[in-house]
């Protein structure tokens, strides 16, 4: 692998000075007489070798891990997968074996021919292990066929794969060298080449879209083969139980997400659009350009600092206010663990602070200025103006500013994963804990996961749904700021 | 005109007050307009408030982490105890368990009590106890370094324990410990006279910016080093992934992209990705990288990458952002003195570009550095991350933590002393963003350039 790779790296290098000369001594040796610069032939040449010979190598390795192993998972007979076992899990025993005595042979352990001669009585676990490859059970005349025929495909493959991008580069070198003269447009060749390399950068935005739909959708499909829909959806319980049968509705987590999303737009909003307008209308310039900034700074700390104030500060606090019976700050006994929907609620409001202040403190700012002085030239004094003229034009901004704060608060993980607590239920009472979607795809995909039960896959759901509902919000925010905007000009 | 009597008045105020005295509607205008304003004032002091008490809170909680307890001890190697047949053979003396050890730290502070003349009714296994658990091993891993020791009395300063070192932060009370199985009023009599004799102090530690985690029974020996490390080999892929793709996605998109439908989904698609709770990109990661891929688990090339396809958003928008604020005449002269698009491009815009995409690439860093919601998923906590990678590949392969899930993992922990270290965790976390982010702000002081 490594030594065919700096045998395209010495060919495409090789043919960077051979293009160039060759385009030179047929322009007669003065650069003025070829089509574009001389070292522009150079990367061609580098181009031509290096792209479809790295192309068709990255091909190879993704394609051909892909052929061996299903060939070798026929060898396995089912008989051969011990109970509590799957065809996969013994799979990943024949590679980590064969990878294993590669790496013995390799490291002078072992010669070529007893790895080939190798049975399964020789106690090849221990021996094994001692070097550092664990596998994960006894290893059984099968599985060692299957980790040999598994060696000799990849040997065969790999010897093929060589030789087949070592002819791709050596042919695409002596083309680029046959077509380099003095009038091929060589400038042309390679601009088109870094513009298709920046289009493949673009798109990679696509891609992750693609990837994280298609890597979601996937797996529900599957949640839905083993669960039923409308339990996920209309069921009213969240009890998942690693044993099978479990309730699994996304309502309660829904309930939970939203009533916490409520508070902190009712912390963040009325704070950031006061400060926003005081600071856009108010505000000197001096006082303008110390709060804000200071503001900002709450927008940039990590969330799992706010999880662990929530967890630590904000949620003892709250049980000292309204918990702890005479002992408490109001002698009532209302709360009793530090985690609550009212703890999450206010320290993600905090973090919403700056968010809502900085988009409306923008669109603030974009309302003309004529608005101001034609409802000041009436009479109006500045808090009239405000509330009537500049509020109202910005109001289609700010709706979408408060929509993209709850996507945020929607999607927001560490606070409510540290704050929110871990029960799922759907009651009113912001002294209580509840759990929320975000939290449960924490739970259900940390720790040992086994990615054919409902209870692991149910996370992806879950995923989709948050996807789907913080995109929905993102697009009616566009949508809205689109639509109602008002054009001034 | 002004002389001129207007004996009709016919402008005099129809209510017949005079301009200079505020009638009552104007009163209660200028009062609203005064509570509107306070309104305002209220606001932002409400939140420049919770930024200071945050502040606070994370500073008063945290310092207390960087420093901790010593006891320093002059522990009697006995050969009998270390070495039975006296040959200095290594193997031998490996064969001595940490059980084996423990004895000599009793003896040692027995010989303490006797040298000083401390009276105290402490057995000398209750007076071993106020070290940290990992006082035996650091012991016989010294002994193993230095076998010509043996025989002799060395000096050791060893950690106490979480409770001692709570106890001289005053996060440990006389009262607090009642029900406390793992230390008693007895030990903290003999730790005052440790600390009056002098051979128990507190001071600075710097394992606890350098050294690794540590299990659930020591939070005493916890340290971000590690994950420190991790997080840095995070911060490389990023680096070394999202900036060339971000710069080359944004020059296609701003320089070259014509206006067309597909030009209108990417760019769309890039707005909303930006958009997508980071916990998502946790999910694509996991499905994706690790599930589909198998790349290894835990690994922070892994979280490198999820954390590339989140900063990508972030330092595309940025660098479209300083290449439009580049003027168009740049490009029209250097194509007119016959450079092609892609050369003018390359040549002049990017350069010009170069700080405003710096400052955003940095502030993109600043903000992977502290996710840590897609690294829960992909399996960075929950795990001792011991030792530090010995190179490049081992620190990219294998499992490690990163410094947000370091300290998600110790607020999720049982000992209160573990909150001690998360608090300190975020102090380190929060220097490194404030230094990452004022290197941004004067990159852009320095180089920004007005056309």
């Amino acid at each position: 692998m490594l030594p065919l790779v700096i045998l395209i790296a010495a060919l495409a290098l090789g043919g960077y000075f051979l293009a160039r000369r060759r385009a030179l001594a047929s322009a007669q040796g003065d650069s003025r007489n070829l089509h574009s610069l001389p070292s522009y032939y150079g990367y061609n040449a580098v181009m031509s070798v290096a792209v479809p010979a790295l192309l068709v190598l990255g091909l190879w390795l993704l394609v051909q891990p892909m052929l061996v192993q299903s060939s070798v998972v026929d060898m396995i007979p089912a008989e051969a997968v011990p109970e509590g076992s799957s065809v996969n899990l013994i799979m990943s025993d024949v590679r980590r074996l064969a990878d294993g005595l590669d790496a013995a042979v390799s490291a002078g352990a072992l010669s070529a021919g007893d790895a080939t001669d190798l049975s399964a009585a020789d106690d090849l676990r221990a021996w094994l292990a001692e070097r550092g490859v664990a596998i994960g059970a006894e290893i059984s005349p099968e599985v060692l066929a299957a980790a040999q025929a598994y060696r000799e495909m990849t040997a065969t493959g790999n010897f093929w794969r060589n030789i087949v991008v070592a002819l791709i580069a050596m042919i695409a070198l002596f083309l680029v060298l046959r077509e380099t003269d003095a009038e091929f447009r060589a400038r042309n060749r390679v601009e088109g080449g870094i513009k298709a390399l920046l289009i493949l950068a673009a798109s990679l935005a696509i891609l992750t879209t693609v990837g994280i739909v298609l890597s979601m959708l996937f797996e529900t499909i599957n949640f839905f083969n083993l669960h039923p829909w409308t339990d996920f959806f209309f069921g009213s319980s969240w009890a998942p139980n690693f044993r099978g049968d479990s309730d699994l509705s996304i309502l309660p987590l829904l309930w939970g997400t939203l009533y916490i999303s409520l508070i902190a737009l009712l912390v963040a909003v009325p704070i950031g659009l006061f400060a926003a307008i005081y600071l856009s209308e108010y505000a000197g310039p001096k006082v303008r350009a110390t709060a804000k900034p200071l503001l900002e700074i709450l927008a940039g700390i990590p969330t799992i600092v706010y999880g662990l104030f929530a967890l630590l500060t904000v949620g003892p606090f709250l049980v000292k206010v309204f918990g702890r019976g005479d002992a408490g700050l109001l002698g009532v006994d209302w709360m009793s663990g530090a985690t609550s929907v009212l703890t999450a609620g206010l320290v993600m409001g905090i973090m919403l602070i700056p968010f809502v202040s900085s988009l409306s403190d923008d669109i603030i700012n974009a309302v003309p200025q004529s608005l101001r002085d034609g409802s000041f030239g009436l009479g109006a004094t500045q808090s009239e103006t405000i509330r009537q003229v500049v509020i109202p034009a910005a109001l289609p901004g700010i709706v979408g500013a408060v929509l993209l704060a709850a996507s945020r608060a929607i999607g927001e993980t560490m606070i409510v994963v540290l704050g929110a607590g871990a029960i799922a239920r759907i009651s009113g009472n912001p002294l209580e804990a509840m759990t929320t979607i975000t939290t449960r795809i924490v739970s259900q995909l940390t720790g040992d996961s086994d990615f054919a039960s409902p209870e692991t896959l149910v996370a992806f759901a879950l995923g989709l749904t948050l996807f789907v509902l913080t995109l929905g919000l993102n697009v009616l925010a566009l949508y809205i700021v689109r639509k109602y905007r008002e054009q001034y000009e | 005109m002004s002389d001129i009597p207007n004996p009709a008045a016919p402008f005099a105020d129809p209510r017949g007050a005079s301009l200079l005295v505020q009638d009552g509607r104007t009163k209660r205008r200028n009062a609203a307009e005064g509570r509107f304003k306070l309104y305002g004032i209220i606001a932002i002091v409400i939140g420049l408030l919770m930024l200071l008490t945050l502040l606070f809170t994370i500073i008063s909680r945290g310092t207390g982490a960087f420093q901790q307890t010593y006891v320093t001890l002059s522990v009697p190697l006995l050969e009998d105890k270390l070495d039975k047949n006296g040959n200095r053979d290594l193997e031998d003396i490996k064969k001595v368990s940490t059980f084996g050890y423990s004895p000599l730290l009793k003896a040692a502070f027995e010989n303490k009590v006797e040298a000083a003349g401390i009276e105290t009714d402490l057995k000398s296994k209750d007076m071993a106890d106020i070290l940290s658990k990992d006082a035996a091993a650091q012991l016989r891993d010294h002994v193993l370094a230095n076998p010509e020791l043996i025989g002799t009395a060395a000096e050791f300063e060893f950690l106490t324990n979480s409770r001692v070192d709570g106890y001289l932060k005053g996060r440990v009370t006389r009262e607090s410990i009642a029900n406390d199985k793992n230390i008693s009023a007895e030990q903290l009599d003999f730790v005052d006279v440790l600390i009056a004799d002098g051979s128990l102090e507190k001071r600075f530690n710097l394992d606890f910016i350098t050294g690794a985690d540590a299990s659930d029974a020591r939070p005493e020996a916890a340290g971000m080093g590690v994950s420190m490390i991790g997080s840095f080999a995070m911060m490389l892929v990023v680096l070394v992934l999202a900036l060339p793709i971000g710069v080359a996605a944004s020059i296609y998109l701003e320089e070259f992209a014509p206006k067309n439908w597909i030009t209108d989904i990417i760019e769309v698609n890039i707005s909303n990705l930006a958009a997508v709770p980071s916990i998502v990109f946790g999910i694509l990661g996991l499905a994706v990288f690790i599930n589909y891929m198998h790349l290894p688990n835990s690994a922070p090339l892994v979280g490198g990458l999820v954390l590339t396809l989140m900063t990508l958003p972030t330092i595309i928008i940025s660098t479209r952002a300083s290449l439009k604020s580049v003027p168009p005449s740049i490009r029209d002269a250097a194509l007119g003195v016959g450079a092609s698009k892609m050369q003018s491009v390359f040549h002049h815009v990017l350069p010009l570009a170069a700080p405003g995409i710096l400052t955003g690439t940095i502030i993109g860093l600043a903000q992977a550095l502290g996710e840590t919601a897609p690294l829960l998923l992909i399996g960075m906590v929950g795990f001792i991350a011991s030792n530090p990678p010995e190179n490049i590949a081992e620190g990219l392969m294998s499992p490690n933590s990163a410094m947000p899930a370091q300290i998600y993992e110790w607020a999720k922990r049982a000992d209160p002393a573990f909150y001690e270290r998360a608090w300190g965790g975020i102090i380190i976390l929060l220097v490194f963003l404030i230094s990452m982010n004022a290197i941004a702000v004067l990159l852009r002081r320095r180089f920004e350039r007005r056309w």
